[in-house]
């Protein structure tokens, strides 16, 4: 179980909104996490690796400024096993490297741009994933 | 300043990501078990981030260049392919598989366990694993799309 939290889900929402606007504003970027990781995977040395790497580095620390904001860090609870995450993790990089986005990249930039591509995408992650996770947790009983 | 910017921008997109529980894999599969202990809270984080970006990216699109860019870079494509729509499956069954999708991942890094950057590390080998293999099929199909 987890609780229903529509307050902070929605303010962090928001934040994520924001962010997307400002690295567009300011690096004319869309900020979708694949994309940026996948520009930084090249063998030669790119000008357009430092604000990728700044973008993520930022990333990471964010846990950090809400330790200093709230006194405590996030808690999460990682349920599927190590092998699973093995599998899917690896199904995550090749299907958001050949499907070019993942939740950010078309979910949140694509399908504000009304991209029917992106809406397309969006559309099919969420339901192989809603199907994926019935499947685990009533057929399979994980 | 540029990757200050840069930087600054990754702390609040982060941020939001950990604040609106899409860092937090339980949830994010709670969002999906509609049939079990179902949890609609992720709604609003889509819902909150496509009304910011939706507005805000109209206001943008105003300027005539970003501010440290000389030009805004945005995907062309239009039309639907199988590649997209195969890539896509695949990663909604890693997705609902681990809970985390990429920007989800990211700002967990910054936790330091150990199940995150194994999966941080299978996501980049299959990020590998997908140019790799994209790489090889254009070279078989020297004149094909």
């Amino acid at each position: 179980m987890t609780n229903f939290t529509p307050f902070l889900s929605l303010g962090g929402g928001l934040l994520i909104g924001l962010a997307t606007v400002a690295l567009m504003a300011s690096h004319g970027r869309i900020a979708g996490i694949n994309g940026i990781v996948n520009g930084l995977l090249t063998t030669r040395l790119s000008p357009d690796w430092a604000w990728r790497f700044a973008f993520l580095a930022g990333m990471i620390a964010s846990p950090l400024i809400l330790l200093g904001a709230t006194g405590q860090l996030p808690q999460i609870s990682i349920p599927s096993s190590p092998l699973l995450l093995v599998i899917g993790g690896f199904l995550t990089g090749v299907g958001t490297t050949l499907g070019s986005g993942c939740t950010s990249g078309h979910g949140v930039c694509g399908m504000s741009r009304l991209s029917v591509r992106s809406i397309a995408a969006t559309l099919t992650f969420m339901a192989m994933a809603g199907m994926t996770v019935f499947l685990i947790r009533h057929v399979f009983g994980g | 300043m540029r990757l200050l910017s840069a930087f600054a921008i990754g702390l609040v997109f982060g941020c939001g990501i950990l604040i609106s529980g899409m860092g937090n894999p339980a949830k994010v599969m709670n969002f999906f078990d509609v049939a079990g202990t179902w949890d609609p809270s992720l709604a609003f984080v889509m819902g909150g981030a496509l009304l910011v970006t939706a507005i805000g990216y109209r206001l943008v699109f105003k300027m005539d260049r970003p501010a440290f860019s000389s030009t805004f870079s945005l995907p062309t494509k239009q039309d639907l392919d199988v590649k997209l729509i195969g890539g896509s499956a695949i990663f909604g069954i890693g997705w609902g598989m681990t809970g985390f999708c990429p920007g989800g991942l990211v700002p967990v890094l910054g936790l330091g366990l150990g199940e995150p950057l194994l999966t941080g590390a299978a996501i980049v080998a299959g990020m590998l694993a997908a140019r790799l293999a994209t790489r090889m099929t254009i070279k078989e199909q020297p004149a094909g799309a």
